[in-house]
């Protein structure tokens, strides 16, 4: 352990922690914008900058080690007026549209707005990008106009994903998030996950199958478990009105072991099926070539003497269950049981295997 | 009248750079056979006494920084020479002029942190002394005077970041030139996430005279704290725009009035900007500092790469400094919100200034802007960029106040 003081308070903290994750542990707010603990550290933001005595720049404390000893400020007079301005920087290209932003309530840049008095920029004059937002694609709206460039979609692509689908292009102001010659995404490496709707910290990285179906503060977040594969990967639906207008991601080990957040396609997106009035709800049971609603109760009793009788009159080896990936493995260990004891053969696979 | 004197410049006009025998016959490579001779921690603890720091603009100590390399089975050193300072072209001319001395440089930093890989980073606009470096380096090899130290050549693209050594780094990786946050410093985390030391053309080319003559020799030349000579280039309304080689000791007036021959078409001194683009603004009431880094610093400005450009009295200040802004709103490359957004903010205030559109409150905003940027920036780019802002606020306020709406 080393020992170092902070805002006048003395703090311990293990060798090797940044001064940021020195604060967290001790409670003392630090803003950030790039910062992602899933990511490769970027230290670009520059919101996070903390005053130590003795050097002559601030520092970036989501990249700087804490050392012994060290006599650190988070929020003296200038650290906030340079926080204050990089906000009225970033503000002056943000393109706040709050009142129908999918992000409202859940937006970094407008909380830190929020506690710092930003209201306006003094450094409105001119170059607004108006970058085109449409990408067509079913699933990510990419507004570029409200891009604070703090590349954590860039490094979820590249670090999590492993698509690298985009990367910066250009220089300076005129920097943007790219796919390669600024294509569709559709025509990218994309493979539409959604790792970057999931850090982005505005509303630059949304849902277009959540859009407008409800904001943060109105959903309710319930942790479940996908069904598509046997993963198990852990997600949130979000339920307002008792419908499920969206999926988000639990980041805590504690709530998403498998994978920490980071879905695909399918789990992010692919919920629209619940509330479907294509779907099924109730058994279907074929006569006369016709389907006609059925009970549970019926249906499975149909089943069970209909194997039985295959069985009685052929033998258990006539009988073969396949199953398939894109169920959950709890799904697949009840059918193997099921058909080694109940149907009594060995007869059983999945599609993965062919 | 002060003279030149030549360390890195010594073999200039006097040798076919394209020869190697010339360099051998002239005593080359005799440094470096020495330097192998020695044990790797005194060679070290040589150029730290030669007290030699960094000519690339930073001025760090080249023997401390090469103290902090850790052992590691790969090591690599890196030569700068992006040289994508405006007004800076001693690197091109040391290495145009005698590059096998570089060479030799390269190498005997090599044997001191035990590494057997060089790689030289050419500003793409050099295309020529890629080919004569490439041409150097194989005639080197062939003559075996290298033994297994190798050498690379790396061509930049043309971004002045990539001069910053991360950046630099970045960019001999293949991947975009952004510089990376500090720690860790490349002498611990470098290129491919070795061991790797970068310095500029004229650090490696003042450790031949070093090893040969000793860190004491180099240490008593010029001002103590900054020893030796520095290649100076000089530009803009100077009767001579030459490249000098000058002890530290020297003073801007030296530079100016002497070798440099006063100011062009019998006008007056009105500035100079020393170090490159981010260098600071110098008035007359200056010019008797000497050329050393401290010193520099003590004045507000910077010794930086060396590049001293001059400015009659007939030059419009705000319009140079636009022009500046102008270039650092071009060079940014994005990466951290101070820069990006506050090179770009820079550049219209200026501009706003200078068509004479600026109020009172757009100066104070604009020195609250620079204010933030020199300590908030990732990188020596974002932090330096407002350093002519800020000196030409307090040396050519008149110049500015002139110029506001009223």
């Amino acid at each position: 352990m080393i020992t170092l003081t902070i805002n006048g308070r003395e703090i311990q903290t293990p060798r090797g922690s940044t001064i940021l994750e020195t604060c967290q542990a001790a409670g003392i707010p630090v803003p950030t914008l790039c910062y992602d603990p899933d990511l490769r550290l970027a230290g670009s933001c520059r919101m996070c900058l903390v005053e130590v005595k003795g050097r002559p720049l601030f520092v970036a404390s989501c990249v700087t080690p804490a050392e012994n000893g060290m006599v650190i400020e988070t929020d003296s007079p200038d650290i906030v007026e340079a926080r204050k301005v990089i906000l009225e920087l970033l503000a002056a290209r943000h393109n706040f549209n709050c009142q129908v932003c999918e992000k409202n309530g859940d937006c970094k840049f407008q909380d830190y707005c929020y506690q710092y008095g930003v209201k306006d920029s003094r450094f409105e004059e001119g170059g607004r990008h108006l970058y085109p937002i449409d990408d067509p694609n079913p699933f990510l709206e990419r507004d570029y106009n409200k891009c604070i460039m703090c590349t954590r979609c860039v490094r979820a692509c590249e670090d999590i994903t492993v698509a690298r689908a985009i990367n910066v292009k250009n220089r300076g102001h005129n920097a943007k998030i790219s796919t390669f010659l600024d294509g569709n995404l559709s025509d990218s490496p994309c493979v539409f996950c959604g790792q970057c709707v999931m850090v982005c910290p505005v509303g630059a990285l949304t849902s277009k199958v959540s859009a407008g179906l409800g904001r943060c503060y109105e959903v309710e977040k319930v942790l479940t478990t996908c069904t598509y594969c046997g993963t198990g990967c852990t997600l949130e639906l979000n339920v307002k009105d008792d419908k499920v207008v969206g999926v988000t991601s639990n980041r805590t080990v504690e709530g998403s072991p498998v994978n920490k957040g980071a879905l695909c396609v399918k789990g992010r997106f692919g919920w629209d099926f619940i509330n479907s009035p294509d779907r099924l709800t109730t058994p279907l049971i074929k006569e006369n070539g016709q389907f006609r609603e059925a009970s549970w109760d019926e249906a499975l009793d149909l089943v069970a003497k209909r194997l039985g009788e295959i069985k009685a009159q052929h033998g258990a080896d006539s009988i073969a269950l396949f199953s398939s990936a894109r169920v959950t493995n709890e799904e697949n260990y009840l059918a193997q049981k099921f058909t080694r004891a109940v149907l009594g053969t060995n007869n059983v696979d999945h599609c993965a295997r062919l | 009248m002060a003279a030149e004197m030549r360390i890195v410049l010594r073999n200039a006009d006097q040798i076919n750079p394209d020869k190697i025998e010339d360099y051998v016959q002239a005593g080359g490579y005799k440094a470096l056979e020495k330097a192998r001779s020695m044990a790797r921690t005194d060679l070290i603890a040589e150029v730290k006494k030669s007290n030699l720091r960094g000519r690339g603009g930073a001025g760090f100590n080249a023997g401390m920084k090469w103290s902090f390399v850790p052992e590691a089975p790969v090591k690599y050193v890196v030569c700068n020479l992006d040289e994508g300072e405006p007004g800076t072209y001693k690197d091109r001319t040391i290495v145009e002029k005698d590059p096998q001395r570089l060479l030799e440089g390269m190498a005997i930093c090599g044997h001191a942190i035990n590494s057997n890989q060089g790689y030289i980073y050419c500003r793409g606009e050099y295309p020529y002394v890629v080919d004569l470096l490439r041409r150097a380096i194989d005639q080197a090899r062939s003559s075996g005077v290298l033994g297994d130290f190798n050498i690379e050549v790396r061509m930049g693209g043309g971004a002045y970041v990539c001069g910053e050594e991360t950046a630099l780094i970045e960019s001999i990786e293949g991947h975009r030139g952004e510089p990376r946050f500090k720690p860790p410093f490349p002498g611990v985390s470098g290129l491919w996430d070795k061991p790797t030391v970068v310095n500029n053309v004229e650090t490696f080319a003042n450790l031949p005279d070093i090893v040969m003559r000793g860190g004491a020799w180099f240490a008593s030349i010029g001002t103590p704290s900054y020893p030796g000579t520095k290649v100076l280039t000089l530009t803009g309304d100077v009767v001579n725009r030459i490249p000098i080689e000058v002890p530290t000791n020297t003073t801007i007036r030296e530079v100016i009035f002497d070798f440099g021959g006063g100011i062009r078409g019998g006008k007056k001194f009105k500035a100079v900007q020393i170090g490159g683009t981010s260098g600071g603004f110098i008035p007359e009431s200056l010019l008797d500092t000497p050329i050393d880094a401290d010193s520099m610093r003590n004045i507000g400005a910077t010794l930086g790469t060396g590049a001293v450009l001059v400015m009659d009295e007939t030059r419009d200040i705000i319009d140079i400094v636009t022009r500046i802004s102008k270039f650092f709103e071009h060079e940014s490359c994005g990466k951290c919100n101070p820069c990006r957004e506050g090179t770009f903010r820079a550049y219209e205030i200026m501009k706003k200034i200078n068509k004479g559109q600026a109020a009172p409150a757009d100066l104070d905003k604009l020195a609250l802007l620079s204010r933030v940027m020199t300590k908030a920036c990732l990188c020596g780019l974002g932090q330096a960029a407002p350093g002519p802002i800020l000196t030409t606020m307090e040396h050519f306020k008149a110049e500015y106040q002139a110029r506001l709406q009223i």
